[in-house]
């Protein structure tokens, strides 16, 4: 895919001038290329390990440990499926199966259409709620194979695009921080104080 | 384990036994120093502890009872108490090595490493012997190759980081990292981009099981079949101490010695796999003279020398022993430089010698300067001042030795230079003067007057100023460093000097005597007869620009090439071209035909490394030894040999009984600054010569035209893998060669129209050449870089020999 658009390249070098060391960034960065292309591509890691300093190398072998970066093209909505201990005795598994058929992939696949991306996961520490499904980790909670085919037909039809935005979106709102506002942290060999007490003005309270 | 000082003692009880340690240092080496051997995979003496593979657990008393820690990551305090054989820790032992099998295949029959595999006998020593995974192994791919020279195979790795920290750590090439880390962990590459460093191989030495394995000797032997002797690497000046192993008289693999003031244990890919060239199958095996029909043929040594002496007796009857010259000399161990040192001075009675092809530093320089060894360079605190080419490229142990310096010792490293260079990244002020002006910048730093505020503040602060100094551009005259190293000992009494030269033995062939107007010993014509010689030169003789002077005006009879390659490695290609044309006779002493011996008229085939004994001076000044391990091919016999034969022939005796021992105690004898060889053989890590510097110092003023706004300033450089004979012979670095570009600012390449690989024509005033020119943001503005021996662009023929500086037009052809 391709590498950040104008706009991106900005904001990442905003996300870099906040903090002391520039590969401090790199998760953000990942996220923000997975959030312009839906995943972490080859040429995002690679301009992201120019952007920050660092090797591409280095940039997978960080973003490579996090299940949530992923690393192939997937569908606007990954559905993951818990058969894990909990939702597996409240037939976790049966509702995989069932997915499997109705969406005509096996877990681990993606549909022809580029919709749907299905998974199945290890527990999301919903076991209360079991059995526990996420579509792009939104929750759905105590899914019955009805639920998930209504919940596919709402992802469909776009009812569910308000609550749950395409895959790699970090939030509907993005909130912009004064640039000049560093994190709240110094480099540690200039800490004079702990770092989380606030810079300034303490009246201002926590960073806004 | 490395031998240290113990300055600061503690006591702890080892086993039940009261034993002395140095606080802080870590328990694994502790334990080891005081008879006890604790397993290990991860833990690497030269590398961060990380505590990886928990091989290393022992038991320390914690106040409340004996708790297993990692004696890799435990500094030693007093009064510790450690048990490293009770059966909680062999327990323990039992425990990790199932873990780290659990995965691994097993495959030791077809595996390299087996027999020599820190795994397989740890496994033996320490290891349950059985295992209860009944489950499916890991299976990948196997091998996958991560350069072009190493190969990976993920399902022997045990993870131990040792690949990955060296990487990162020690090369600075962090290009293979831990990916997918988790219950999948893997080293790897990111796709497409390969572990493209100039330090891979050493990855390999390190590696504690078969994981990776180097093309070269891959299935080539077992480690019980080889042969080993140590030996010091001759690729270039650093004198990196190695263990060259061979098998059935073929040399198969070169490892790294852990030697402290030189090479840590690491080599560069060059060093390391270099001994290919030795096993190339266009090695010389016997003389080849030019016959009738104008070919090179084979002839019997008999015929060989004799005709070379006849030309050398018929030269100095004719006009003189002048008329005889002798350039090269570098490859030489110090023996036969020695000998051929007294064959050209004594027996021929000619100074016209030169063991540097006008890209090194002059004699006087070398031998005169107060010296600074590479730990002197690199001693914790330090300020070192470079001035040498990319170290990087040329000298790449003594790169790793001073980012290791400047990383972890706080030693402060102001560059001046024409362009930034590898190091760069690590020097602390980087100052880039364009050619031909490094004594006026280096002056301003000097005395505060420069805009660099703080590079000035770091030199003139320094209180014990190091010194590296080179010839970071072949196309400015050498009398340009000559004017600088005057300069800082003006400025700088104190300061001391690290030659940054780039042939393996230049060093000890200077200390031997193959400079004009000196003797071995750094003794001048001026000086006394050395003992054993019968005469010396009546006049001083010309360097290597005046003997090819010389042989283009047809003043030169002989022209003895002693393993140099002018055609292709004199800067002002040219007059090498002439010279070779000039020559009346044209005697060439090489392993290899290379370009200039395809046009000498009698070709001596010569020994090469490992197929030699002697010693040979690294550019600090230490001498160790160069052991014999396998046989030259053919005939082809050491250079002292030949000296020996050919004085013979001109009815002198060279005065050696035996062997080339007989040499450096003759050198010993009378020379102060080899004295040291006179106790036989150095072993280890060798002795250093005196180098406290002699009174030889010249000094130079040299005028360098203004810049012309029109046109850029050329710098002519090497990089690590060119097309020179010995890289091009060796199998695994033949195609490493780059092309030929000429690199500029971002800056010059924009009104040029320039944008990354347009083919610009450059010109001098005395040539042309048409190349791709690219844009890099080291080269600074008002600077082309273009580089030494790469591909058939040929920079030489845009320079003329003497010129200060040479300007060049760009212009997109």
């Amino acid at each position: 895919m391709a590498r950040l658009t104008p706009d991106n390249l900005l904001l990442a070098r905003k996300i870099i001038a906040r903090f002391p060391e520039p590969r401090s960034a790199t998760i953000m960065l990942c996220h923000l290329a997975q959030e312009q292309d839906g995943y972490l591509s080859p040429e995002a890691m690679e301009q992201v390990a120019e952007l920050i300093g660092a090797t591409s190398a280095e940039v997978l072998g960080t973003a490579s440990f996090y299940e949530m970066f992923k690393m192939h093209p997937v569908g606007k909505y990954c559905v993951n499926v818990c058969t894990n201990i909990s939702c597996q005795l409240l037939g976790g598994e049966e509702l995989l199966e069932h997915a499997e058929e109705v969406m005509g992939i096996r877990s681990g696949s993606t549909t022809a259409d580029g919709m749907f991306t299905l998974e199945d996961v290890e527990c999301v520490a919903a076991c209360t709620e079991a059995p526990a499904v996420q579509v792009n980790y939104r929750y759905f909670n105590r899914v019955s194979p009805d639920d998930f085919d209504e919940l596919l037909e709402d992802l469909r039809s776009g009812e569910l695009s308000r609550t749950i935005p395409s895959h790699g979106t970090l939030g509907n709102v993005r909130q912009d921080l004064h640039g000049d506002r560093v994190a709240n942290i110094t480099s540690p060999s200039q800490q004079v104080e702990p770092a989380w007490f606030p810079n300034g003005d303490s009246d201002e309270g926590p960073a806004k | 384990m490395r031998d240290i000082e113990i300055t600061e003692p503690v006591e702890i009880t080892l086993n039940g036994e009261l034993v002395t340690a140095q606080n802080g240092e870590l328990l694994i080496d502790a334990c080891e120093r005081n008879g006890s051997y604790i397993p290990r995979f991860c833990y690497h003496s030269r590398l961060t502890p990380v505590g990886m593979c928990r091989m290393c657990l022992v038991e320390v008393d914690t106040g409340r009872g004996p708790a297993l820690q990692p004696s890799c990551m435990i500094p030693v305090s007093d009064g510790m108490g450690v048990d490293t054989e009770s059966d909680g820790v062999a327990k323990a032992q039992d425990g990790v090595l199932e873990f780290l099998l659990a995965n691994h295949p097993l495959d030791c029959p077809v595996c390299d490493k087996g027999g020599e595999c820190p795994l397989q006998d740890q496994a033996y020593a320490y290891g349950p012997g059985e295992s209860r995974f009944v489950e499916e192994k890991r299976h990948n791919e196997k091998p996958i190759p991560i350069s072009e020279l190493v190969l990976l195979d993920r399902e022997r790795c045990i993870l131990c980081d040792r690949c990955t920290r060296f990487a990162d750590e020690v090369a600075g090439d962090p290009l293979i990292h831990f990916i997918h880390r988790g219950s999948h962990t893997e080293v790897n590459t990111f796709p497409g981009e390969p572990f493209a460093s100039y330090f891979s191989g050493n990855t390999v030495q390190i590696c504690p099981v078969g994981a990776l394995t180097a093309s070269p000797y891959r299935f080539k032997a077992r480690p019980w079949d080889l042969e080993e002797t140590e030996s010091t690497c001759t690729r270039c000046s650093v004198g990196c101490r190695v263990v060259v192993e061979s098998s059935r008289n073929k040399v198969l693999r070169l490892q790294g010695v852990d030697s402290d003031p030189v090479n840590w244990s690491w080599l560069c890919d060059k060093g390391r796999f270099g001994f290919q060239a030795g096993n190339s199958g266009n090695r010389l095996s016997r003389p080849l003279q030019r016959c009738e029909s104008g070919e090179l043929s084979e002839v019997g040594w008999n015929t060989a020398l004799d005709s070379a002496a006849s030309v050398i007796s018929a030269a100095i009857a004719g006009r003189g022993p002048q008329s005889v010259a002798v350039l090269g000399g570098a490859r030489l161990t110090n023996e036969s430089a020695y000998s051929w040192a007294k064959l050209a001075k004594d027996v021929i009675g000619t100074d016209n010698v030169d063991c540097q092809l006008g890209d090194g530093l002059p004699a006087e320089l070398v031998l005169g300067l107060p010296g600074a060894s590479i730990d002197e360079v690199c001693e914790p605190g330090a300020t070192v001042l470079y001035l040498g080419p990319d170290a990087k490229e040329e000298l790449p142990i003594l790169y790793l030795r001073l980012r290791h310096a400047a990383d972890f010792d706080g030693v402060k490293i102001v560059e001046v230079g024409p362009t930034l260079t590898g190091l760069s990244p690590y020097a602390a002020e980087s100052v880039t003067a364009v050619p031909g002006e490094t004594p006026s910048v280096l002056a301003a730093l000097l005395d505060g007057t420069s805009e660099h505020v703080e590079a000035s503040a770091l030199l003139r602060n320094a209180s014990d100023l190091k010194v590296v100094i080179g010839r970071a551009n072949l196309a400015e005259d050498e009398a340009i460093t000559v004017q600088t190293a005057d300069l800082i000992r003006e400025s700088v009494p104190g300061a001391t000097f690290l030659p940054a030269l780039r042939r393996a033995n230049v060093r000890g062939a200077l200390e031997a005597g193959l400079a004009p107007g000196f003797l071995p010993g750094g003794a001048t014509l001026a000086g006394t007869l050395p003992t054993g010689w019968q005469s010396m030169p009546a006049e001083r003789g010309g360097g290597a620009a005046e003997i090819l002077e010389d042989a283009a005006n047809g003043r030169v009879d002989v022209l003895i090439l002693l393993g140099s390659d002018p055609l292709r490695d004199f800067p002002d290609r040219s007059l090498a071209r002439r010279a070779l044309a000039g020559a009346k006779t044209v005697i060439s002493i090489d392993p290899f035909v290379n370009a200039s011996a395809e046009q000498a008229d009698l070709v001596l085939a010569a020994s090469m490394f490992s197929e030699s004994a002697g010693t040979t001076t690294s550019l600090e000044g230490r001498v160790t030894a160069l052991n014999q391990l396998v046989t030259p091919p053919g005939t082809a016999r050491d250079d002292w040999m030949i000296a020996v034969d050919l004085a013979d022939r001109l009815g002198a005796d060279l005065g050696v009984e035996t062997s080339a021992d007989d040499l450096a105690e003759e050198m010993a004898g009378f020379s102060d600054a080899h004295v040291v060889l006179g106790d036989g053989a150095p072993v280890g890590d060798g002795v250093m010569l005196d180098i406290s510097g002699r009174d030889l110092l010249t000094s130079a003023e040299v005028e360098v035209p203004p810049a012309n706004a029109y046109s850029l300033r050329l710098v002519l450089n090497r990089t690590m893998y060119d097309k020179g004979t010995l890289l091009e012979e060796s199998e695994s670095s033949a195609g490493l060669a780059g092309e030929s570009v000429v690199k500029l600012s971002a800056a010059d390449a924009a009104p040029l129209g320039v944008d990354g690989s347009t083919q610009v024509k450059v010109t001098s005033e005395h040539g042309s050449v048409t190349v791709a020119a690219t844009i890099d943001s080291r080269v600074p503005k008002g600077v082309a870089v273009m580089h030494h021996a790469l591909g058939d662009v040929d920079a030489g023929t845009l320079l003329v020999h003497g010129d200060p500086v040479c300007d060049v037009r760009v212009e997109v052809s």
